[in-house]
């Protein structure tokens, strides 16, 4: 799959496509899923409140995978020296932030009604996606604040990779530091702890969101992709 | 072998010898511990839960202080060029420039953070650890901050920049160095912290130089 999109031109015909029915199928499986959401009963301790976990977990989980989607278009691209994947790169790291506050604003609606609080420092889980967060202000800051765009792709992508070995550590370090979250209850051995009422909308949004997400990072590619182009042109009218 | 204790030799002296040295950094570092009983107030028992935690804070931002140094001038004189050409490879030259960084800001450092926790109130038998964490915290901090200054060196405005990047990826070093001397405040179990800070600390050690390196190259091409 790689191999085949690493030619630009194939990417382009098939991101021409692919982006469009990405995007549909996100709305579907969204629309779907939030209305599952909407029609499952109150749960027994936290009542409506409990809805907020559809729109929240699933871009939790999303910012996770732009992360991971970051780093491996970084590595490809400091390894092969790949253009395209610089492009991806790039396309993907403010669709990652944008996950990742999405995260942040509905766990912190969430933490209100539940804890009491806007943000509760003992919750792993939302310090270190706050900490994912600041990554990627991070990578974004560095990439915007060097001039040479060959320099900053490069720059960008060693960062981006730091942070790749990092996060791992970041997330066992916060939460040894402090757990009084819930454990885990989606996967777990035994079977999810959530109910299939609540699971089902759950799992429908967080494929809606991941295909969102596949939609964006296409179509930024692209238009990244013909943003390259036309400086090129421009320089080639520029010389001649 | 001769070649490393040169550069080391240059990068200590230039380190510790230019711009105020370590004088900068303690200074600072004192200046901001004065500043904490203002804001939370004089009652001894406040301050006394929260030295600990006061100096580790203010090691981590004492140290991103003269971050910028590391690199930048040489970089804009050229030397660094020629330390790229030269017979060590660029990984072991930045690595040597860390550990120069740290012998500069995270030593004296470390040789303060102790009398900041006294004078706030901390436990008198915990100057020990707090030395200590602080010195194996401060080398952390020089390699990931090094790693951070090398990659604003192609960039327009370096410091804030380095202080950005750098920060959150420092979480875990202050989460496991401030949880041991919390910990061994209040006498529980600290030596899970502090082993997890050494093993942090030797793997930024082992890594960053490769980051580093990478990241000069890039910005001298």
């Amino acid at each position: 799959m790689i191999a085949l999109l690493a030619n630009p031109y194939r990417f382009m015909a098939f991101s021409r496509w692919a982006a469009p029915i990405l995007a549909s199928v996100a709305i579907l499986l969204i629309a779907w899923g939030l209305w599952l959401g909407v029609t499952a009963p109150p749960d027994y301790q936290q009542a409506d409140t409990v809805r907020i976990m559809f729109v929240h977990v699933p871009a939790a989980w999303v910012s996770m995978m732009a992360y991971a989607c970051l780093g491996g278009a970084s590595f490809f691209s400091l390894i092969f020296r790949h253009a395209l994947a610089d492009a991806a790169a790039r396309a993907v790291a403010p669709i990652g932030a944008m996950f990742t506050f999405m995260a942040l604003v509905t766990g912190s609606l969430w933490g209100r009604p539940m804890w009491g609080a806007w943000w509760v420092w003992q919750d792993p889980r939302l310090v270190s996606v706050l900490v994912l967060f600041l990554l990627f202000i991070g990578y974004l800051a560095l990439r915007a604040s060097i001039d040479d765009e060959a320099k900053a792709a490069r720059a960008a992508e060693i960062l981006a990779l730091v942070g790749l070995i990092n996060l791992p550590i970041i997330k066992f370090s916060v939460t040894w530091w402090n757990s009084l979250h819930q454990g885990e209850s989606v996967m777990r051995a035994g079977g999810s702890a959530l109910a299939p009422e609540y699971l089902t909308p759950l799992l429908l949004v967080g494929a809606g969101y991941s295909a969102a997400f596949g939609a964006l990072w296409l179509s930024r590619t692209r238009s990244e992709v013909w943003r390259r182009r036309a400086a090129s042109l421009q320089l080639l009218a520029a010389l001649s | 072998m001769r070649a490393l204790i040169l550069l080391f030799h240059r990068e200590s002296s230039l380190a510790w010898g230019r711009g105020g040295g370590p004088l900068l950094a303690v200074g600072f570092f004192a200046a901001m511990t004065v500043m904490f009983p203002f804001a939370i107030g004089p009652a001894p028992e406040r301050l006394s839960a929260v030295a600990g935690a006061v100096a580790w804070v203010g090691l981590a931002l004492a140290s991103l202080l003269s971050l910028e140094r590391v690199f930048e001038r040489d970089f804009d004189t050229g030397a660094l060029d020629l330390l790229a050409l030269g017979p060590l490879p660029l990984e072991v030259v930045c690595a040597v420039k860390a550990l120069a960084q740290w012998i500069a800001n995270g030593a004296p450092l470390a040789v303060a953070a102790p009398f900041t926790v006294m004078a706030l109130g901390g436990r008198p038998d915990s100057a020990f650890l707090v030395a200590a964490t602080a010195a194996i915290g401060g080398l952390a901090f020089a390699f990931v901050g090094g790693a951070g200054a090398a990659l604003a060196l192609a960039s327009r405005r370096g410091g804030v920049l380095i202080a950005l990047i750098v920060l959150p990826l420092l979480t875990p070093p202050v989460i496991f160095g401030g949880t041991a001397m919390s910990n061994f405040a209040f006498g529980l179990h600290w030596q899970t912290g502090f082993i997890l800070l050494c093993a942090y600390t030797l793997a930024a050690m082992a890594l960053t130089p490769f980051a580093m390196a990478g990241a000069c190259r890039n910005a001298l091409s």
